[in-house]
């Protein structure tokens, strides 16, 4: 067991809510340790409150003792993880399940009326005549907007 | 306690208590779009809560159920603010939700700039979702300054919303809310409890206490 094999396999466990990105597409997993049997898993949460933060842990900590490992999965309680740590390839898995990925964090952070202009993109058509439904959504990472292109509500991540 | 833990499980009485308050919307909020916002924000508050207490529980050696669910309602240290039971009222509902997405803005400033790197990046994690509750907060405020209700409201909550800070902070709050013209008064320290804080929990406990130790 090498610290490769830990990422290839946690690179197999589905995000409990939206199975189509892996965990390491989500950028959860911040660090790999590997010691003889015992494997140190460094996991940064996403939003706080997110139910299937505890899911993740213990997939997590099942994945590796498949491979013959003890796991150590730290919760990491910083400020490590925001929605730039979703990798390109997950970011277009996320496209392509009709989430529109988060838009990529400025040095400031984001404001109503920017939520508020067109410039986020429809996840089926493409096109950037949307607008803003609700700044919440089913879930605490996501967004209610509505394309006006093909008059569809979509689900938009927010940028954290 | 050190003065670490206690801070740290003010702000998390705080946020669970209002979390849950937050939550008594689910279902019946005016509209579909408030059902979604007040059930999503009480769900962030609540996992502000428990990672705050997961950080207070390592110097107390506690769990974050321990701390949030074990102990007698006198010993919260969580602002009056928070505590009362506002459901049906939208008027102070709303005037609640801005004063207190206002004094906990300049809470996690304060502790985002700390010394102690655990507590400036738990703090930094917290703000990143807290920006959202803020825009919702400003907007509902903006829409309904206007109305006698919510005039009322915000004065009637105002010694409350002073008494989230500590002395230090409070100025800032004062000088943030300048344009709103709220009287000069004393503030409602915290810890001063409400009976409305000991029905709350009877409530949030009752699962804990009826099987202690219980697993699911």
């Amino acid at each position: 067991m090498t610290a490769e094999s830990v990422w290839a396999a946690l690179a197999e466990i589905p995000d409990p809510e939206i199975p189509t990105i892996s965990l390491v597409d989500l950028g959860v997993v911040r660090d790999v340790a590997v010691e003889d049997d015992r494997v140190r898993v460094e996991f940064t949460p996403t939003f706080l409150g997110c139910p299937a933060l505890e899911v993740m842990r213990d997939q997590m900590a099942e994945s590796i003792r498949a491979l013959g490992g003890e796991p150590d999965v730290q919760v990491i309680l910083d400020d490590s993880w925001s929605t730039d740590r979703i990798t390109p390839a997950g970011r277009e898995k996320l496209r392509r399940s009709g989430f529109a990925p988060p838009a990529p964090r400025e040095a400031a952070p984001p404001q109503l009326v920017q939520l508020q202009t067109a410039a986020f993109k429809c996840p089926y058509c493409g096109s950037t005549e949307t607008r803003l439904e609700n700044i919440f959504g089913p879930t605490p990472c996501r967004s209610i907007r509505y394309c006006a292109g093909c008059r569809q509500p979509f689900e938009q991540f927010k940028t954290i | 306690m050190s003065e670490r833990a206690q801070q740290l499980l003010e702000i998390a009485d705080d946020e669970l208590l209002l979390g849950w308050r937050n939550s008594e919307w689910t279902g019946i909020a005016p509209f579909l779009e408030e059902d979604v916002a007040f059930s999503s924000i009480a769900q962030n508050e609540i996992g502000h809560a428990r990672a705050l207490y997961e950080l207070a529980g390592r110097d107390l050696g506690k769990t974050a159920d321990e701390l949030a669910f074990d102990r007698a309602p006198e010993e919260y240290r969580s602002a009056a603010l928070v505590e009362p039971r506002f459901v049906p009222d939208w008027a102070r509902t709303i005037a609640r939700h801005y004063l207190y997405e206002t004094a906990d803005q300049i809470r996690i400033e304060a502790l985002k700039a700390s010394d102690d790197a655990e507590v400036a990046g738990l703090a930094a994690k917290i703000d990143r979702e807290e920006v959202y509750h803020r825009m919702h907060a400003e907007m509902w405020l903006e829409r309904l300054v206007g109305e006698p209700r919510v005039r009322e409201a915000l004065v009637e909550l105002w010694p409350k919303a002073l008494g989230v800070l500590g002395d230090d902070l409070r100025p800032l709050l004062r000088e943030r809310l300048a344009a709103l013209d709220l009287p000069e008064v004393e503030p409602v320290e915290r810890g001063k409890h409400s009976g409305e804080l000991a029905e709350l929990w009877e409530k949030m406990t009752v699962v804990r206490r009826s099987v202690p130790g219980a697993t699911w």
